[in-house]
C-alpha cells in the first residue's frame, strides 16, 4: 500500500511540474487519490469487526477514516471538475494550455 | 446546556446563501435580502461575543456525539471577536458591491457566493476540529474560486487557475498532514488533540507535523509562501479585493495563531524560530514590494503582506504582551484593510486606471474621499489614537521583551515603508497636478455612485477610530481571548468538560 501511495505521489508531482494545464489538473487529482489511500493505511487497515455496536467483538475497525475519505473525494471531485471548466475557458479565451505563456506580463509596475 | 448559538453566525449566512441562489435575477430583492441577512448576522455575533463574555467559553456538540467523538463547534472569546469582524466586514462589502458591482456580475450569483465564503469563513473560526477546520477552509476556497473568476475577463481566468492550483495543492497537504497527525495521536478534536500532544511531549514526528501545518496555512496566510499573492488578487473588482483582503489571509493567520498556541506550544525553538523567520522575511518583502510599484493595487495588496508578517512575529515571540498585540493588530487590520481597498477601489474608479502617473487633482474633486483615505492610511500606521497604534505598540514590546531586537526593527521599518508607500498613493493622486487624462465623470451616473460607495467606507472608518479610541474599553474582551490562548488548559476543559 505504501509502495502504491509512493508511486500516485510520485507520478502526480511529475505531472504538476509539467507545462501543460490538463497535465497538472491530472497530476492534482492523482495526487489526491494517493492522498485518500494515504489516510486509509494511516489508521491501521482492517483490524476488527465492523463498527456497529451489538457485533459483540473484542475488536472494531476504526470508522473515522472511511468519513474522512467520502468528505475529501467529494471536494476533490467539486474542485477537479471546476477547474477542468476552468481550464477549458482559459484556452477558449487565451487559446493556449501552456504555464508558461500565462505567466502574465512581466512588467506591471 | 446544549444550546444553539455557536452555530448560528455560520446557519444564518448558509440560509442567506441558498435563499439567494433561489432568487437570482431579481436584483433589487437580491441586494435587500442579502444586506438584510448580513446584518442579522452582525446582530448574532454581538449576541455571541456577550455570551462568551459571560459564560466563557461555549462549545455545541453536533448531533450530541460528546467532545472528542463527533465535531464540536468550540467559540472563545478570540473566535467570537474575530467572527464579529467578518460578520462587519460582509455587511460593508455587501453594501459597497450595490453601489460599485456591474449588474452582469450580481446576477451571476455574486451575493450567494459572498455569503457561502463567509460561512467558510466562520466556520473555520467556529470549530474546534481541525478536520472541520479543513472542510471550512474548502467552503471558503471554493467561493473565493469562484469569486475571483466571476465576470470572465481574460485576465481574471489567467490568474485564477494559478490561485485554485496552489491552493489545491496546499489542501491536498493539509489532509495529508492530517493523516500523519491521525497515525500520530489518534484524534482530530483540538482540545484533545493538545492534550495526547502534551503527554507525548511533541517528539519528532508531531514537530514535522507542526512543521508541515506551518506550510500550510502559511500558503493560504500569506506568510512568506506569497507568492500567488499579488498575481490573484489584483485582477477581480474592488468589492471583491476588498473581502478577499479583511477576511481570507487572516482566515490562515488565525490557523496559524490556534494551532501554535493550543496544540504544538511545547518546542518553541523550533517552531516559533521557523515561524519568526518566516515573519522577518515576509516583513521585508513586503515593503520592498510596496515601495517598488506604482500601482494602486499592487501597493495595497504588499501592505496586506507586511501586516502579514508583523502579526506572525508577534505570534512567534510568545510572550503575553504579544499575544495581546496579536489580537489587537488582526482585528484592526481585517477593518483596516477591508476600508483601504473599499477607497482605493474608489479611487482607481475614479481615475479609471491604477496607475499613479495617470492619476492627480483629486482633492478638488472629491474630498471627502481624500481625507478618509489619508485617515485610513495613518490608521494603518498607527498613529495615536488611532487603532492601529494600540496593536502595534503591544506587538513592538512584545519584540522587545522577547529580546528579538533585529526582527522588532524590521517590523518598525517595515511599517515605515508601508507609511511611505501608501502616502505615495496619498500625494500623487490627491495633491498630484491634474492630468489631461480622459476620465470618467465623477458627478453621479457613472457605474460607481460614490455617496452610495462612501457609507460603508465611512461606517468602517468611524469603527476603526472607535476601535482606537476604545482601546481601553475592548480591554477586558481581549485579555480574555489570550487567557485561552496563553493557557490551553482552559480551552482543554471547556471542551472535554473534564
Amino acid at each position: 500500500m505504501a509502495i502504491v501511495i509512493g508511486i500516485l505521489f510520485t507520478t502526480g508531482t511529475y505531472l504538476v511540474l509539467s507545462r501543460s494545464l490538463l497535465r497538472i489538473i491530472l497530476g492534482l487529482s492523482l495526487m489526491t487519490h494517493g492522498l485518500h489511500l494515504l489516510i486509509m493505511t494511516m489508521s491501521g487497515l482492517k483490524t476488527g469487526a465492523a463498527p456497529l455496536l451489538g457485533e459483540g467483538a473484542a475488536h472494531y475497525t476504526d470508522p473515522l477514516p472511511q468519513a474522512l475519505i467520502l468528505t475529501s473525494i467529494v471536494i476533490s471531485f467539486g474542485v477537479t471538475s471546476f477547474t477542468l471548466v476552468l481550464a477549458y475557458r482559459t484556452y477558449q479565451e487565451w487559446d493556449t494550455d501552456d504555464m508558461e505563456r500565462l505567466r502574465g506580463e512581466e512588467d506591471e509596475r | 446546556m446544549n444550546d444553539n448559538l455557536p452555530v448560528l453566525p455560520l446557519f444564518i449566512h448558509l440560509l442567506a446563501g441558498i435563499i439567494l441562489v433561489l432568487l437570482n435575477r431579481r436584483t433589487l430583492l437580491v441586494r435587500l435580502t442579502s444586506a438584510l441577512f448580513a446584518a442579522a448576522s452582525v446582530l448574532i455575533s454581538l449576541l455571541l461575543a456577550r455570551a462568551v463574555h459571560e459564560r466563557g467559553i461555549l462549545t455545541l456538540d453536533m448531533s450530541g456525539w460528546t467532545a472528542p467523538l463527533g465535531i464540536t463547534f468550540t467559540v472563545d472569546m478570540l473566535a467570537a471577536l474575530l467572527v464579529l469582524t467578518a460578520s462587519i466586514i460582509g455587511l460593508a462589502s455587501v453594501l459597497y458591491s450595490w453601489a460599485t458591482l456591474d449588474r452582469a456580475r450580481e446576477q451571476h450569483y455574486y451575493y450567494a457566493l459572498l455569503h457561502f465564503l463567509l460561512v467558510g469563513v466562520t466556520g473555520s473560526f467556529l470549530t474546534g476540529d481541525i478536520f472541520n477546520l479543513f472542510v471550512c477552509f474548502e467552503v471558503m476556497l471554493i467561493s473565493s474560486y469562484a469569486l475571483i473568476v466571476i465576470g470572465g475577463e481574460k485576465a481574471q481566468l489567467r490568474e485564477a487557475i494559478k490561485y485554485i492550483l496552489l491552493n489545491v495543492i496546499s489542501s491536498t497537504l493539509f489532509v495529508v498532514t492530517i493523516a500523519y497527525l491521525y497515525a500520530a495521536v489518534g484524534t482530530l478534536n483540538m482540545a484533545h488533540l493538545s492534550e495526547r500532544v502534551a503527554e507525548a511531549g511533541q517528539a519528532g514526528i508531531l514537530t514535522v507535523i507542526a512543521a508541515l501545518l506551518l506550510i500550510v496555512f502559511g500558503l493560504k496566510a500569506g506568510l512568506f509562501l506569497f507568492y500567488w499573492l499579488p498575481g490573484s488578487y489584483s485582477v477581480p473588482p474592488p468589492a471583491i479585493i476588498a473581502i478577499f483582503a479583511g477576511l481570507l489571509t487572516k482566515v490562515g493567520v488565525y490557523a496559524i495563531v490556534r494551532v501554535l498556541t493550543l496544540i504544538f506550544y511545547h518546542d518553541p525553538s523550533i517552531t516559533h524560530g521557523v515561524l519568526a523567520w518566516m515573519s522577518g522575511a515576509t516583513m521585508a518583502l513586503g515593503a520592498l514590494g510596496a515601495i517598488t510599484y506604482r500601482d494602486v493595487n499592487r501597493i495595497m495588496i504588499y501592505n496586506i503582506i507586511i501586516s502579514v508578517g508583523l502579526i506572525g512575529f508577534a505570534q512567534s515571540t510568545g510572550n503575553a504582551t504579544g499575544q495581546y498585540g496579536v489580537i489587537y493588530y488582526l482585528l484592526h487590520d481585517m477593518l483596516a484593510k477591508t476600508l483601504l481597498f473599499l477607497l482605493g477601489g474608489l479611487i482607481i474608479a475614479a481615475a479609471g486606471t491604477g496607475r499613479l502617473a495617470k492619476m492627480g487633482g483629486f482633492m478638488r474633486e472629491v474630498p471627502l474621499l481624500g481625507w478618509m483615505f489619508l485617515v485610513t492610511v495613518l490608521a494603518i500606521v498607527g498613529v495615536p489614537p488611532l487603532s492601529g497604534f494600540v496593536g502595534k505598540l503591544l506587538i513592538i514590546r512584545g519584540g522587545l521583551e522577547a529580546k528579538q531586537y533585529l526582527l522588532t526593527g524590521l517590523g518598525l521599518l517595515s511599517s515605515l515603508m508601508a507609511f511611505l508607500s501608501m502616502l505615495k498613493i496619498f500625494m500623487r493622486a490627491f495633491w498630484g497636478a491634474e492630468t489631461d487624462a480622459e476620465r470618467p465623470s465623477l458627478s453621479g451616473h457613472g457605474p460607481v455612485s460614490f455617496r452610495v460607495a462612501l457609507l460603508p467606507s465611512a461606517a468602517l472608518l468611524l469603527l476603526l477610530i472607535g476601535f482606537g479610541l476604545g482601546a481601553e474599553w475592548l480591554y477586558p474582551y481581549i485579555e480574555q481571548a489570550s487567557q485561552a490562548l496563553m493557557d490551553p488548559r482552559v480551552y482543554i476543559d471547556a471542551v472535554l468538560k473534564e
